[in-house]
């Protein structure tokens, strides 16, 4: 059992890891908390459905299409509202990512209403790939985490190995030192906000087949990987990933040998704990500066 | 006469509505050292910000030009594309990353690729205590070693106008004397240098022009030999006293032949 447990823990801990990590991208560049991430990886999980079933097209080109208009969301954000705030604190910031929350909420309401659908990914949940008495992997588990761990292995090449990486810490870091060095900041924001928006669009097109497509889809994941952040320490990319796969760990032994009601509290509590004891999160490097 | 790389002309910065330089103007020879001196509040950062574009919607009045090119209130990344290196006061570099990442960052408006790796080893040329610091995060060096990462970094772009505000801030005499000693190898190297100071022994002894600046504006200017022997700069900058019995009657008179 504890197998199988480690399993759908494994599971939820990618959506959980990519959706914190989805936050994390944009906090670390710009200190804003964006609450439309659940909502745009939402609409974009409708673009892989209309896609597939309204438009018959092919999974990977289904994927292309979801990649860019997420990419493009994430660009909206920062560069028709975001970047529009005058004189902005950290307040109006997050009032902004509520709104457009609230926007991309009803426009899928509107467009699509509250029915739940089905999206049918080419992996099925009911093909086992290997079973033994106590445990079974599915074809669509396996390509959850598979596809998870990919995306997060790109995220760190990016970051690590390329000059559009190196160009992001810069920013992060100290803005005003990284227009010096000539890098178009407002720029390089913008396209972490896009990044970020297609790491929460692979969450929401994985999670979609494990719940159901509908408008509230993703509040649960956003909170989920909200606390996996906070429990890594928002600003270490590493941190927010590792709170995210022991999130789902956490989440599903308490779900199974404690109480299975109240599994979704688990997230919540993590929160609280980890604000009252360790408010840097568990992985924050304690940045020391020598004098 | 040389030809100027940088015209500043009657420029006039605002923070908000506290007007903090009123019309200052300046040049700059090409393949000169050029300083600007001035207690601390004159304005000296305040002007070097405006020209890099630093300041939203500033200079509010007057033009600056790099090299023909109007630069006043244009973005930094055009500013710094066009040529002009900034090693900005208190050095400014990146802490969590590595000296190599850091000098990469200056880098980043390169195209030509393949020199870069060239022009690292010409930075530890330069600063041979960052070679053996290249895989150390800048907020780990001492206050020494960042202002030469930032220098390096700053050169990584290959810049023709090179400025830098108050290098020695905060330095041991033995480091102010090495970074002064490199600013000439600078400038041989073809980059023409911007140099602001508090120092102004060291500076006017670096220089070959001078600018003084006070409170927005600047009262004096001249060849640094001539500077030097200046009545009124050896006694309020290079600390030099004239007799106590004229001394208040003498900085009147200077103070006005300045307004
Ligand atoms: N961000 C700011 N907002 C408001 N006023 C400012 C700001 N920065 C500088 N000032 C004011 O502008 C004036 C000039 O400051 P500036 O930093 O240019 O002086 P400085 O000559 O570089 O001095 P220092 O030698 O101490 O660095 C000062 O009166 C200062 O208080
Ligand atoms: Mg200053």
């Amino acid at each position: 059992m504890l197998a199988q447990l480690l399993i759908t823990s494994l599971v939820f801990g990618s959506i959980y890891a990519l959706m914190a990590l989805a936050m994390s991208i944009t906090y670390k560049a710009s200190e804003i908390p964006n609450f439309a991430q659940g909502e745009m990886a939402m609409i974009s999980t409708y673009v892989t459905f209309v896609a597939l079933s309204s438009f018959g097209m092919n999974f990977t080109l289904a994927i292309l299409l979801t990649v860019a208009f997420a990419f493009v969301l994430g660009i909206l954000l920062e560069f028709a509202f975001l970047r529009r705030a005058k004189d902005p604190t950290p307040l109006s910031y997050i009032v902004i990512t509520i709104g457009f929350q609230l926007m991309l909420y009803g426009l899928a309401g509107w467009k699509w209403g509250s029915d739940q659908r089905q999206i049918n990914l080419p992996f099925s949940e009911s093909k086992v790939l290997y079973q033994t008495d106590s445990f079974a992997i599915t074809e669509l588990n396996l390509v959850t985490i598979l596809i998870a761990v990919i995306v997060l292995i790109l995220i760190y090449l990016l970051i690590q190995k390329t000059k559009l990486g190196l160009a992001m810490k810069a920013c992060q870091q100290n803005v005003n030192a990284a227009r010096m060095n000539g890098i178009p900041s407002d720029r390089i924001l913008a396209i972490s906000f896009g990044i970020s928006s297609i790491v929460g669009a692979t969450a929401g097109v994985l999670v979609a087949p494990l719940i159901t497509l509908d408008p509230t889809m993703m509040w649960d994941p956003l909170l989920k990987g909200f606390a996996a952040a906070v429990l890594g320490g928002m600003k270490s990319l590493y941190g927010v990933v590792i709170g995210g796969f022991l999130l789902g760990i956490v989440e599903n032994l308490f779900g199974f040998y404690i109480s299975i009601e109240f599994k979704s509290v688990v997230a919540f509590l993590i929160i609280v704990i980890v604000l009252y004891f360790r408010p840097s999160g568990l992985f924050d490097k304690h940045y020391v500066r020598k004098v | 006469m040389a030809r100027k790389i940088l015209e500043v002309n009657n420029i006039e910065t605002y923070y908000d509505h506290v007007r903090a330089l009123h019309g200052v103007s300046f040049d700059i020879e090409e393949g000169s050292i050029t300083t600007i001196l001035g207690n601390n509040g004159a304005g000296k950062t305040t002007t070097l910000n405006t020209i890099m574009g630093l300041l939203d919607d500033q200079p509010d009045k007057g033009g600056i030009t790099f090299d023909g090119k109007h630069i006043g209130r244009k973005d930094t990344e055009y500013i710094v594309s066009l040529g002009i290196g900034y090693v900005p006061e208190g050095r400014e570099v990146f802490d969590e990353l590595t000296v190599k990442e850091n000098l990469l960052v200056g880098a980043y408006l390169r195209k030509d690729r393949k020199n870069i790796s060239a022009d690292i080893q010409r930075m530890f040329g330069y600063f041979p205590v960052l070679e053996e610091r290249i895989s150390q995060q800048a907020g780990t060096l001492s206050g020494g070693e960042q202002q030469m990462l930032a220098i390096a970094r700053a050169l990584m772009n290959r810049p023709r106008l090179l400025i830098m505000d108050e290098p020695s801030l905060g330095l041991s005499p033995a480091l102010v004397k090495l970074i002064f000693g490199i600013i000439p190898s600078i400038r041989d190297a073809g980059v023409t240098v911007l140099l602001v100071e508090q120092n102004a022994n060291m500076a006017l002894k670096t220089a070959d022009f001078g600018y003084i600046m006070e409170n927005g504006r600047f009262v004096h200017s001249g060849r640094s030999a001539d500077l030097m022997e200046d009545e009124d700069v050896k006694e309020f900058y290079l600390g030099i006293k004239m007799e106590e019995s004229v001394k208040g009657e003498q900085r009147y008179k200077r103070k006005r032949r300045w307004g």
